[in-house]
Order: structure tokens, then sequence, then C-alpha cells
């Protein structure tokens, strides 16, 4: 531009547009900046968070671990009674949540009819999804534990992680199954399927993924659930194993393993964190980095199989 | 089909087999009725529960002296059961978590939903996700183990068990919830939005927080109280972190129990069932499902209220 002392008022306002367009691509450039930086900074420290969690609980990543029961000498403790049970846990939570959960999904999404009753189910449902989890543990002990008289056993914890896991069962029903279009259902009504025909051969199978995906993550979640299991009491030195669940002899199957006590890989790393001892934050540190590693393998699965899903069906 | 051709066995089985269908079709969806009417009963239970133990506790402690008294000290000689004590933990903890995750969450979810890329969001978001799904019994020992060792670092004073690194942790676990839930409203602002603004020679910036943002604002205010009520259910960060002995405090630098690690910390000692200990888990318990569930309406309300319809 020619500088010019008698700068016409035109040329001079065109100068204050270029400094403000000038400052406004600066913020621009800045925000973008400072969004890259928090995004960064925070995936850094929870890596880093977890990396030390890692090598913290690395020295005790041995076959031992995994065999032995808890003890007061931190160097022989082991988390055996805590897979035990969390797996068994675990079993009667699926057991349970995974078939009501469907249902409850099915009937909101395929035979509700729109009026007071599925209102009212359908606000409790999403009132559910918000109740903290330790609420759910006091309903367990005074409705499990005490009024039906299960005791701190398998059955009480499973189905108190069941309860947890029935929202996001019954959520990821219902997405799954509304993205079936209408045209499959009016297809199957034109052969002379039933409702329940329709629903059974066709929404379900079509929605397995999305149902698989929800019941992968409501998993992820109840193996790293800690407050409700403690609040039903849930003992937390446990050195021996429930009875197997499978026999040789007929029939095969035994259910006294429902109502004994037992111990969880949460609680069991929670109160390695409680003890003074430097050594037992070792073993604690070892089990959050075996939960972690759980739950991101089953989460990371769970995003995977939506992602496929969601790339795979074209209707 | 010509029916009076049809023999007649024919047209009873036929019908029979109908009859029956009809009665499995009946019974089916009955069932599933059922199932869906279970999430009723939950409600039904917890409220059934709570009140129900905790009645026989408000026999004992005035309503009054519950909400005013400033003193929680159920294991003395002299018992007080105030459970403001409680609260103060509870309002600190969510306070300085919400410090951390507001402007980090808010953050985050503008530079995904307005800056990022493609392939730099799908990349984030299942990060995101991912972190929701961290168990929060390991973000406790974060605190316990990592956090607090570092803040008596820059302030040696500090206690073992402190509010401010429970809180911050707390902080950085409610981080992907908010953005993700805000940065879900920001994209559902239409397209043609943007484009208005871009036409008119808005920066990115500009258009983020002067156009997308106000559009949003429900859902980000609604991500904010969904927050908040997660920060007070909150329960294992606190309960390993913050100290478990009630004290009627607001300073992040003293450890104090909030209503969740004080259910925690009386489960796991000997529970005398039908004591007045049991029942004060109750009355906790409920004062913590009402606050959750005004939160959870509030946040409800807010986003039918003032979405707008595009």
């Amino acid at each position: 531009m020619v500088k010019n002392k008698k700068q016409p008022a035109v040329i001079k306002d065109l100068e204050s547009i270029r400094t403000m367009i000038r400052r406004h691509k600066r913020n621009d450039l800045i925000f973008a900046a400072v969004g890259m930086f928090v995004i960064a900074s925070l995936t850094i420290t929870l890596l880093v968070l977890f990396l030390d969690l890692i090598l913290d609980g690395y020295p005790r990543f041995t076959l031992d671990f995994f065999t032995s029961y808890p003890s007061r000498k931190p160097e022989i403790a082991g988390i055996l009674s805590a897979w035990v049970g969390s797996s068994l846990v675990l079993l009667v939570t699926f057991f349970v949540a995974v078939p009501l959960g469907i249902a409850a999904g099915v009937y909101l999404e395929e035979y509700a009819k729109k009026n007071w009753t599925s209102d009212i189910i359908e606000i409790n449902v999403s009132n559910l999804a918000g109740v903290p989890s330790i609420i759910y543990g006091l309903l367990a002990l005074g409705l499990f534990v005490y009024a039906f008289g299960l005791g701190q056993s398998i059955l009480s914890a499973g189905l108190t992680l069941a309860l947890l896991m029935l929202p996001i069962v019954i959520v990821s029903t219902r997405e799954a199954i509304r993205a079936i279009p209408i045209h499959i259902r009016e297809a199957a009504y034109a052969v002379g399927a039933t409702k329940w025909q329709v629903v059974y051969d066709h929404v379900i199978q079509y929605s397995y993924g999305g149902i698989l995906t929800g019941v992968i993550i409501g998993m992820a979640r109840a193996i790293g659930e800690t407050a409700p299991i403690i609040t039903i009491g849930a003992l937390t030195f446990i050195a021996f194993l429930p009875p197997t669940p499978v026999t040789v002899d007929p029939p095969f199957l035994n259910f006294e393993w429902l109502s004994s006590g037992f111990t969880v890989l949460p609680i069991q790393m929670f109160n390695w964190i409680s003890r003074p001892q430097h050594a037992f934050h070792i073993n604690a540190a070892a089990t959050g980095a075996i939960i972690i590693i759980l739950t991101a393998l089953m989460n990371g699965a769970a995003i995977k199989l939506r992602y496929n899903i969601r790339k795979k069906i074209k209707w | 089909m010509n029916t009076s051709v049809m023999p007649e066995t024919i047209i009873s089985t036929r019908l029979a087999k109908n009859f029956r269908r009809n009665i499995m079709e009946r019974m089916i969806e009955f069932a599933l009725l059922c199932s869906a009417a279970f999430a009723v009963f939950v409600t039904c239970a917890i409220v059934y529960v709570l009140v129900s133990e905790a009645i026989p506790f408000f026999q004992h402690v005035s309503i009054y002296d519950f909400l005013t008294d400033t003193v929680w000290t159920p294991n003395y000689s002299i018992k007080h059961y105030g459970i403001m004590a409680l609260i103060s933990g509870t309002l600190t903890t969510t306070f300085i978590a919400l410090i951390v995750a507001v402007p980090l969450g808010t953050i985050t979810a503008i530079y995904l939903s307005e800056f990022a890329s493609h392939k730099v969001r799908e990349t984030v978001k299942p990060i995101l996700e991912l972190l929701v799904g961290v168990p929060t019994v390991v973000f406790g020992y974060f605190a316990l183990m990592l956090v607090t060792p570092l803040l008596q670092k820059i302030y040696p004073d500090l206690p073992l068990f402190n509010m401010l690194g429970a809180g911050i942790v707390m902080g950085i676990m409610i981080v992907p919830y908010i953005a993700s839930l805000a940065e879900d409203s920001m994209r559902a602002v239409p397209m043609a939005m943007r484009e208005g603004a871009y036409a008119m020679g808005a920066t990115r910036f500009q258009t983020a927080i002067r156009v997308i943002t106000p559009a949003a604002i429900s859902g980000i205010i609604a991500a904010y109280i969904l927050a908040i009520s997660r920060a007070v259910g909150e329960t294992m960060i606190v309960a390993i972190a913050a100290g478990q002995q009630p004290t009627f405090t607001f300073n992040p630098i003293e450890g104090a129990a909030t209503i969740t690690s004080y259910i925690v910390s009386v489960a796991l000692g000997d529970l005398e069932h039908g004591g007045i200990g049991y029942q004060s888990i109750f009355a906790a318990g409920l004062t913590l499902l009402i606050m959750t569930l005004l939160l959870n309406i509030l946040g409800h309300m807010i986003r039918k209220k003032y979405r707008e319809r595009y």
C-alpha cells in the first residue's frame, strides 16, 4: 500500500478491518492450539497415570499372584479368590441382566403403545441410569441381604450389579432395534408371521450386534463397580474358593456357590490400598492394572464392534 | 382358497393352531411387559427400602436436627447426626471437580465439534469412551498415590487425606462425560447455522462462541448438571483419598467424609442390622438420592424447555 499523508477515510477503514481480521484469525489459531493442548495433556496425563500403575504393579505379574489367596504377607498374597469371585458374580449378573434387559427393550420398542404405562416405564429406565451406584448397594443391603435373606453372597452381589447394568442393556437394545427399518417387519407380516415371530426371527436377530455392544459395556462397568458391593458388606479377606459350579457327578451343575461368601477384584484392590504398608500398594497397583486392562479390552471391543456395525449395515 | 371343499378336520386343526398361537402371543407379550415393568419395580424398591429404614432413624433424630446440626458423630457417646457435616464434604469435592472439569470438558467439546478434523474426532471420541469406562477405584488409587504426593510437593502441609486431590481426580474423571455430552448437543446444531456464520465472514472461533454455543446451550448445561450429579454420587475416589472423618468444612486442603464415603465407612465396619448406625446410612442414602434426583430432573427440564427446535 502506498503510504500517503492524506489518506482517504475508506483506506483507513480498510486498514482497521484488516487488523480486525488478523486479530480474529489469531484468536482462531489460539483457540485451536488451546483445544489441542487440552486434549493432548488430558490424554498424556491419563496415559502416564496408567503406565505408572502398570509399572508399579509389574513386579507382581507372576503366575503365583493369580493362584494365591490374599495373605497378611504382601509378597505371597494373590488374587485367586478375587478373580474367581468376580467371574462368578459376573456370571449371575449376565444371566439376570441380559434376558431382562433385552425383553424390556423389545417391549418398549415393539409392543408398547404410546400411553401412560409406557411413559412411566421410560421415565423409570432413564431415572435408574442416573441413580448413583451406592444407592443400588443400599437397596441390595435392605432387600437382598436382609429382606430376602440371601446374605452377603455371590447371588446378592450378582443381582445388585444386574440392576446397575439393566438400564445400559435396555438402552442399547432399544437403539439397535430402532435402527431396523420398518419394511423388514412389513415383509415378515406380509407372509403371515405373528408379532412374536417377527420380533424373534427378524428384529432380535438383526439387532444382535448393537445389543452385544451394550452388554459388553455393561459387563465392563460391572467388573469395576466397587461401592455397591462394599455396601452389601462383602468381606474383604476371603481365603477360600466358592464350591465349583460344575461337578463331575450328575447333575453336573451345582448351585451352592451362589450362597457362598466372596470377594471381587476392585474390593481386593480397595482393601490393599487402605493398608499402610507400601508392599500392599504394589499389590493394589497390580490388581488395578488387571482391572484397567480387562475393562479397556472389553470397552475397546464394544467400540470396535459398534464401528463395524455402522460401517457394514446399509439397509 | 375355497373353504367349502376343505375337509372339516383340517379347518379345526388350523383353528386350534391359530388359537394356540394367539395364546402364545399374549403370554409372550405379557412376559415382556413384566420385564419392562421391572424397572418400575426397582425404582419403587429403592424408595421403599430407603424410606422404610430411614423412618425409624428419624424417630430417633428429628428432621430439623438432621438438617441443621453440623456435627456427625455416630460413634461417640454423645451422638450427633447433622447431615450438613457430610453435605459440606460432598459439595466441596464436587465444586473442585467442577472447577477442573467444566473448562476442560467445554474446551474439549468445542474443539472436537468445531475445530477437529474428522480423523482427530474419530480418534479422540473412542478414547473418551474408554475413559468413561475406567473403574473409579482406580481413580481413587491415582488420587491417593500420585496426585496427593504431587500436591504435597507444592504445598507441604497438605495432609495425606484431603478433598483437594480427590476433587481434582474426580474432575479428571468427569471431563469425558461433559465433553461427550456437550459435543453431542453442539453437533446437533444444523450445518446451515454454521454456514450462515461463515458466509458473514465469521471465523471458526467466532462461530463456535457466538452461534453454536448459544444454540446448544441447553445441552451443554444439561451436561454440566449430569456431571454434578455424577460427582455428588461418586464414592470410591472420596472414600479412598478424602479421608472418612465427618467434618463440617469447606476447606479443600482438609480431609472430610462425604455422604457416599460415610456409607462406605459404615459398611466396612460391622453392621448391626437394625441399629441406629445401620439406619443412619439409609437416611444418608435418602438424602443423596433426593439430591441426585433433583439434579437429574433439573437437567431434564432444562434440556426440554430451552431446546431450540430446528
